[in-house]
């Protein structure tokens, strides 16, 4: 075991400051040391997205980063995102199409989505659906969550993330 | 009582701690002096333990202790089966930690204690285990031939053989006189492939033996079956044993379990006196939680030249696995009493042999034996058509229960209470565009399209609302099928609604308060919904089977009209008037033909207060109740997929998929959505990208997600859902259930499209998943066998 390297890291506008491991994760590092749980671990192999963050603004997949290659960068994950007590509006948006269901995959979901909406404002299904290949949902079948992103995209949910008073009612499929 | 909430898309309650990373999954879990566990696990599918030396992982820096099966052999026991189908079914014993012999690759040997997760790991690699390999036996057909065994204390793979003959049972016709004057005889072999339920929160189990009551939190889908049989299994009492359930990642079955790592992680924390964690990584977790499907199916159908159905004859292989998990031999007898799906056949045997091979062991995948009857089916129906020349929808609507037949009693003897298959149909055909997409058809193959286009049918239904007790032990199944539900008012007039079902994603908390919100005229956001704690929630069998909403949603109701019989007493009593007189709607009781009324919140402040109680009136408004269903329902719809095949390299993709499922009387139509697009993704993947893939050595090949193709974004298309709604009479609400429904109906819509895009150039099947690689494939055997015209 090699000897640990103090690291800074700035997490969701706090500086730490650390003693690693050199072989600790930054998925550890932010779930275990830091407390921040909302991070979620589901694969180990970079492929479901579970524990995708923000570094420098871009999405990570923080299973796939060791924590000392965080150092001296800033890194925002989904307990970041709220700001001033209102949900961004992804998560609002998350919310309004019911586009979570067991919740594991949500978090990464949402951050990876708001890292496709930085790069292209207003994307086509397809290219959401592209955006998000990396990351997988098993209770979904994505297509709340790609309504989501639209609806994020196209601005149709409230952008300080309140709820107003008839938004507590979703419209679906009718009945014959 | 007024209808406002049922039927409402209401946004879930469940999301706010999801979307903002406030999440309890049991991973997140920490607790004071915790140790965590990592598991040594067999390489080998099948051998010996000869000798286990775990000196050097004991002196590994922060390891606690090291347990082997021998550590434990006094107090393990035996993970339980709690569904021996016949009294004759055989199963090994099932040691949490194994102790002389494994039977599959990812079988516990060892398990390290210590101060981390990185600690404990390390010193995995510091067990060493001698082995000597046994032969493995891996395939169906050829562990019935028992040349191999996967136990070599057993003396045949072979668990059992459950039998239903529709002659024997009263039910029907026998089936050797259907196939004997059979005009056209229908034979196929359908492989249903080994799938992982895949759930995306890898199982986790935290447990604390610090006080008198031990605290166990598991990612289970059942806490309080698992309380019950950890405390059989271990000799504990039950009251000793708290389970719970907190946020729950997923599990379409695969939590639908005990798992040894849930005895392991009890039996170090009770040794170490210490609070334990156990966390799965992905590969363990697709290597050793429990797999789904696997059967071969033998068919036989029997009609007539014109089309009608006159038997079928099904003779299964299922794979249990090396062991026989807690209900995995019943998985596929819940499939037995579907093979008919909607039709009315006259006669109808199966026969089903449970065996055991060198794989993990099988449970419950989403639909549970049900997806594997009706792909059966519904590929036998488009054989139908393509044998008589007919449209397959034709040849379904010749055979399926008309709407005025029912209620009617089928061939396995189950009476199905309503349905609309005709409704549904005309819906889908319509939204389908059916017509012009069979027109489009005839142009590609007529011009030879390199891209050819097949529509896949699926007219299916499902057995819900598991299950009326009387019914499971007839089945011999060890447990009831109720459901309980405590519904609690507190002193403000807000209500706790306890529910003893438990949720992992199905948005319990948002439909169990618009139910009671309907009930008691609280508003929906004064209701709590409190579940998944056997402290809490003292009485439940949990969530599974679709049954939550039919079998649990109905205690619910009923507990809520206890606390209104009561509150009723109250009520008269505090507005000095006759009970009889008394009326309650809209959360008010009202003296019959005057003005004068009292709210609910009223009433429950005064049952609170006490001071002025009718003489005899206990100051309590909370009610339980426990609901038995006396049926089943049977939900149904019709699937169409338009699939497109390129021919030259075997890429399939679905252009168009529009579903009309009739679930019955919807509590929340957006949940019901959100479960109907959960539900093809599974059932879509089953048919195109997943398998449990084995290499000869029993070694699982597909370990991780690089492999085990869990669908995408891209993978998977925009669906067309609509519903028709035919109320169910079994229960009071009209609901039928929907948690299974697009992953038994899909996965034979898109192989029968597939086929039918393919079949005019010689292709009779194509096993799943269909791979460009096996459509290729079947595409160049059919030339080379002169399939082409």
């Amino acid at each position: 075991m090699a000897s640990s390297k103090t690291i800074t890291v700035e997490v969701d506008d706090v500086s730490y400051t650390d003693d690693v491991e050199p072989r600790l994760l930054l998925v550890q590092y932010l779930r275990e040391r830091l407390g921040k749980t909302g991070t979620l671990i589901g694969c180990d192999t970079t492929n479901c997205g579970a524990c995708t963050v923000h570094l420098d603004g871009v999405s990570v997949k923080s299973c796939t980063m060791f924590a000392v290659q965080a150092d001296g960068h800033s890194v925002t994950t989904i307990e970041g995102l709220a700001r001033d007590g209102k949900l961004a509006p992804l998560q609002q948006a998350f919310h309004q199409c019911h586009a979570l269901q067991c919740g594991f995959c949500t978090p990464g979901m949402i951050m990876q989505s708001a890292s496709l909406l930085t790069e292209n404002p207003h994307p086509t299904e397809q290219e959401i659906r592209d955006g998000l290949e990396g990351n997988l949902c098993r209770c979904t079948g994505y297509q709340n969550i790609v309504a989501a992103v639209q609806a994020a995209a196209d601005g149709t949910v409230s952008a300080d993330g309140t709820v107003s008073a008839d938004s507590d009612e979703a419209e679906t499929a009718g009945v014959a | 009582m007024t209808i406002t909430e049922v039927g409402r898309a209401r946004l879930r309650k469940e999301d706010a701690h999801l979307i903002t990373g406030r999440s309890r999954y049991t991973d997140n879990m920490t607790l004071p002096g915790m140790l965590h566990l990592a598991m040594v696990r067999s390489p080998f599918a099948h051998a010996k333990i000869t000798s286990i030396d775990t000196s050097a992982a004991k002196s590994s820096p922060g390891v606690v202790t090291v347990l082997t099966g021998a550590d434990v052999a006094a107090e393990q026991g035996s993970l339980p089966n709690v569904w021996p189908v016949t009294a004759e079914q055989k199963a090994p014993a099932f040691p949490s930690i194994a102790v002389d012999e494994v039977a599959f690759a990812g079988e516990v040997v060892a398990c390290i204690v210590a101060r981390s997760a990185a600690a404990a790991r390390d010193a995995v690699e510091l067990v060493d285990v001698s082995y000597d390999e046994l032969p493995v036996v891996l395939d169906l057909e050829e562990a019935f031939t028992d040349k191999v065994l996967a136990h070599s204390n057993l003396d045949s793979n072979l668990s059992a053989t459950w039998v239903f003959d529709s002659g024997e049972a009263g039910t029907g016709k026998p089936i050797a006189e259907a196939l004997a004057n059979a005009e056209v005889l229908i034979e196929r072999t359908f492989y249903q492939q080994r799938l992982i339920p895949a759930f995306m929160e890898p199982r986790s189990i935290v447990v604390d033996p610090t006080s008198e009551q031990i605290t166990m939190w598991s990612s289970t889908q059942i806490p309080h079956i698992l309380r019950l049989i950890l405390a059989l299994t271990l000799g504990l009492p039950e009251s000793k044993l708290r389970v719970i359930a907190p946020d729950v990642g997923g599990g379409f079955g695969g939590k639908l379990t005990v798992i040894p790592e849930e005895f392991i992680t009890l039996m170090a924390a009770r040794r170490v006196g210490k609070p334990c964690k156990y966390t799965e990584t992905r590969s363990e977790s697709l290597q050793s939680g429990h797999h789904g499907r696997a059967q071969v199916q033998k068919v036989k159908l029997a009609a007539t030249k014109d089309g009608i159905v006159t038997g079928l004859d099904i003779q299964l292989l299922a794979d249990m696995g090396a062991y026989l998990g807690i209900i995995g031999s019943g998985v596929p007898i819940l499939g037995a009493f579907m093979y008919n799906a909607i039709y009315k056949f006259p006669a109808y045997r199966l026969e089903c042999n449970n065996l055991f091979t060198n794989k993990a062991w099988t449970g419950a995948y989403r639909g549970a034996g049900r997806p594997e009857a009706t792909f059966a089916i519904e590929r036998l129906m488009d054989e139908l058509a393509v044998e008589l020349g007919m449209d397959p929808l034709e040849v379904r609507k010749k055979n399926w229960i008309n709407n005025e037949e029912f209620p009617f009693t089928t061939v396995t003897g189950l009476e199905y209470d309503s349905g609309n298959y005709e409704a549904a149909t005309a819906k889908a055909v319509e939204l389908f565009g059916y017509d012009e997409l069979r027109a489009e058809q005839v142009r590609r193959r007529e011009a030879n399209d390199p891209v050819q286009l097949g529509i896949g049918i699926s007219t299916f239904t499902e057995m819900c609302g598991l299950a009326p007790s009387r019914v499971l032990g007839a089945l011999s199944y060890a447990a009831g099928g109720w459901e309980h539900a405590q519904v609690r008012v507190l002193p403000t007039g807000n209500v706790e609604v306890v529910t003893g079902t438990s949720p992992h994603g199905q948005g319990h908390e948002t439909a169990w308060s618009q139910l009671v919100a309907d009930r008691l005229g609280v508003p929906f956001e004064n209701i709590e919904v409190l579940h998944g704690d056997t402290q809490v929630s003292q009485r439940g069998l949990d969530t599974y089977g679709s049954r939550s909403l039919t079998v649990g949603g109905m205690a619910v109701l009923a507990a809520a009209d206890k606390v209104i019989e009561k509150a009723k007493v109250l009520a008269a009593h505090l507005m000095e008037a006759s009970e009889e007189d008394i009326e309650f709607t809209d959360g008010k009781f009202s003296v019959k033909g005057t003005d004068q009324s009292t709210a609910f919140g009223e009433v429950a402040f005064a049952a609170f207060s006490a001071h002025n109680l009718p003489e005899g009136f206990e100051p309590n408004l909370d009610s339980d109740a426990t609901f038995d269903p006396q049926s089943f329902s049977f939900p149904h719809g019709t699937h169409l997929a338009a699939m497109e095949v390129d021919t030259e390299t075997g890429q399939v993709t679905i252009r168009k998929y529009v579903c009309v499922d009739d679930v019955g009387v919807v509590v929340n139509p957006l949940i019901v959505e959100g479960q109907v697009h959960g539900g093809l993704a599974q059932g879509i993947a089953q048919a195109l990208y997943e398998e449990a893939v084995h290499d000869d050595a029993g070694t699982l090949v597909t370990g991780s997600f690089v492999d085990y193709l869990v669908p995408g974004a891209p993978d998977l298309p925009h669906f067309t859902t609509a519903r028709t709604e035919t109320p169910s009479t079994t229960n009071q609400l009209g609901a039928k259930g929907v948690g299974e429904a697009g992953t038994i109906a899909s996965t034979p819509a898109i192989v029968n499209g597939v086929l039918d895009a393919v079949r005019h150039l010689g292709v009779k099947d194509i096993k799943m998943p269909c791979t460009p690689s096996r459509v290729w494939a079947a595409l160049e055997e059919a030339k080379t066998t002169g399939g082409v015209q």
